[in-house]
């Protein structure tokens, strides 16, 4: 039997924060405050919530091109991430990763990524250090449905079963590849690659945040006792397109107008309604969440664009006194 | 000064570098209870245990992406791709990602990964077990590329690598694994980035790297038979290269030559000549020449392939074109 790590008013909160951040996004990519590409998680966020529930800061993920809601359920401050993603110099990663290379390597996120499927090894060699140095961290790959046909992803559940890491891989099955069903793209399911390399495998209904929470508790728990790899697969919803800009055209009718249903604030805050949560406690959460958003919106607007003189900094690890390597 | 083979060298280096540092592992096919297929890994997981040596199953990208996990977590893995060739399954966990990580996480970390590989011919291989694909990772910002010739450099890169806090590609020339030469008892480290001067000479310079720098020495040996006094320039390390060194022997033959195993369109050689047409051009009183493989996959046939290497005798004609 398990039970829900934190307070459900939490996972609310950071459900929230995901959303309205994301929210915000959207109107500044259309804005044109955004520059490249930007993929949006909204309807996604109880994964991250939930599987970061269980998580500490000494342990790792490795993230995908939709990773915004892994690194703010991770931890990763909002002015750092907002400044990122609008490309300025106070990003996180000084505006020389934007929204696909999001990082915080202070909290064990290890990027977002560009390459679908591409965090999942990285993932795995994370897991192999907490291994190696005989601690009780684990590490979490973040994947979507369509990094299942990705020949690295069977490579490293291979290994990753062989050398019973401590990881845990969390599909988030949204049913699309980019722009196209993922049942036409793949003939096998992750429930039979679980079962070809042995590893234990759980299917749960990704949009309920409490569900997650306490799938990932239990699992969690047991890779830290040792249990080595596990696989989750959370059924989810893709709101918006493969990114911002996409007009969905290939999607049924139907299938947009019943996104919302499953929505996981909306499915979150009966949860706590019924527990006796009252308009003015939602109304403060909201009005937080939104003035944190705000001023991380208006001090990246304030900041500057990086200087292009400094665009060959950090290309290689700069000269350190005593290193060997170094004349 | 004890002698010791290029691979035993390697051996060595490995050896060393996981004793002084815990977090020294190695990953690779084949690597521990086989020693791989040059020997060179041979004893080393008797010596550190199965949890620093990783015999991996052969997935090529997956252990270069567990390479970039661990070394942003803290280990400082050694991953040995079996043949050079065979790095092209693993581009995106070396390019996209180990290169990358750096430069676009903002300087947050680096991935302190070295990626050990055999290339080059002489073996009849073939065209999938025998490519020089060094001037591709030389090519990618974030990478550092060293290539020895002997078995003291072997040993000292080898450490510098292991002790670099950026990713490096390792490049192993096989025809070199049975070489014998002196490896000093206190060989340390050598510096990323320093040519070394094998031959000294008046009349012209060949820049060499690898297996090459021996052929470099003879060609030099048999034109010195003509009074012609070459001097051999051994690049060690080819990203960065060691422009300084190329431009100081230039200014004392003006003359240049610049010989590898790799195909020469598009190769190291070609940036080294484009380079110094620029920097150097005052210095130069001849045209510069290159030798390297030509524009065809590496051959099987042991007649095809000798031609197929640079030789003593191209790298000779290579040198009396540029005196002309």
């Amino acid at each position: 039997m398990s039970i829900c790590p934190v307070p459900v008013e939490h996972l609310y909160e950071s459900l929230l924060t995901i959303r309205r951040s994301e929210e915000r996004l959207k109107s500044l990519f259309a804005d044109g405050e955004v520059p490249g590409f930007v993929h949006l998680s909204i309807g996604q966020e109880a994964v991250p919530v939930g599987i970061s529930a269980s998580l500490r800061p000494s342990d790792t993920i490795a993230s995908n091109h939709r990773g915004h809601g892994h690194a703010l359920a991770k931890g990763i401050g909002l002015d750092g991430f907002f400044a990122e993603v609008m490309g300025r110099s106070t990003g996180i990663c000084k505006g020389r990763g934007g929204s696909m290379h999001v990082a915080d390597l202070s909290i064990g996120m290890l990027g977002a990524n560009g390459i679908v499927g591409a965090g999942i090894p990285i993932a795995a060699g994370s897991a192999l250090a907490h291994k190696v140095a005989n601690t009780d961290h684990i590490s979490v790959a973040y994947f979507g449905d369509g990094a299942l046909a990705e020949g690295v992803l069977h490579e490293t559940l291979n290994i990753a079963s062989l050398w019973s890491l401590p990881m845990l891989f969390v599909c988030e099955n949204n049913g699309w590849s980019e722009f196209s069903p993922t049942k036409r793209q793949m003939a096998a399911s992750l429930e039979g690659l679980a079962a070809a390399f042995n590893i234990p495998y759980s299917k749960i209904d990704g949009n309920d945040v409490v569900i997650v929470a306490e799938a990932a508790a239990r699992l969690i728990g047991k890779i830290r006792q040792g249990a080595g790899v596990q696989i989750l697969e959370c059924e989810t919803t893709r709101v918006r397109g493969h990114f911002e800009g996409d007009k969905q055209d290939y999607r049924e009718a139907d299938e947009l107008q019943g996104l919302n249903k499953r929505d996981p604030i909306l499915n979150c805050r009966l949860r706590l309604e019924e527990a006796g949560r009252d308009e003015t406690w939602f109304q403060e959460i909201e009005q937080k969440v939104a003035d944190l958003i705000d001023g991380a919106v208006n001090q990246a607007t304030a900041a500057s664009e990086p200087d292009p003189m400094f665009l060959g900094e950090d290309v290689y690890t700069p000269f350190q006194e005593g290193a060997p390597n170094h004349a | 000064m004890p002698e010791m083979r290029f691979g035993n060298a390697i051996n060595k280096a490995l050896s060393d570098a996981m004793a002084a540092d815990p977090n020294v592992i190695l990953l690779g096919e084949d690597i521990a209870a086989a020693g791989g297929p040059f020997k060179v890994t041979r004893s080393l997981a008797d010596r550190f245990g199965v949890h620093r040596v990783y015999d991996t199953p052969i997935s090529e990208a997956a252990i270069i992406g567990l390479g970039v996990g661990a070394a942003m977590t803290g280990l400082k893995p050694v991953v040995e791709i079996m043949f050079m060739d065979f790095v092209t399954l693993a581009m995106d966990q070396i390019v996209n990602q180990a290169a990358k990580a750096r430069s676009m996480f903002g300087g947050q970390g680096s991935v302190p990964m070295t990626v050990r590989m055999p290339h080059g011919g002489g073996v009849s291989a073939g065209p999938q077990h025998s490519q020089c694909l060094e001037a591709w990772f030389a090519h990618v910002p974030g990478l550092k590329v060293l290539c020895p010739s002997n078995p003291a450099d072997a040993y000292g890169l080898l450490r510098s690598a292991i002790d670099d806090p950026d990713p490096v590609i390792f490049v192993e020339n096989k025809s070199l694994y049975a070489m014998k030469g002196e490896v000093p008892e206190d060989q340390g480290a050598i510096p990323i980035g320093k040519a070394a001067v094998v031959r000294e000479g008046r009349d012209a310079t060949i820049v060499a790297y690898g297996g090459v720098v021996s052929t470099a020495i003879k060609a030099a040996e048999e034109l010195a038979k003509d009074a012609i006094d070459v001097e051999v320039l051994d690049l060690r390390s080819i990203q960065p290269w060691d422009e300084a060194a190329v431009l100081k022997s230039l200014s004392h033959t003006h003359r240049l030559v610049v010989a590898h195993e790799a195909v020469e369109a598009f190769g190291v050689g070609a940036e080294i000549v484009a380079r110094i047409a620029d920097v150097g051009f005052d210095e130069l009183d001849g045209p510069i020449v290159r030798v390297g493989a030509p524009f065809a996959p590496v051959p099987f046939a042991r007649s095809q392939e000798a031609e197929y290497r640079p030789t003593v005798n191209r790298i000779v004609s290579a040198i009396r074109r540029t005196l002309q």
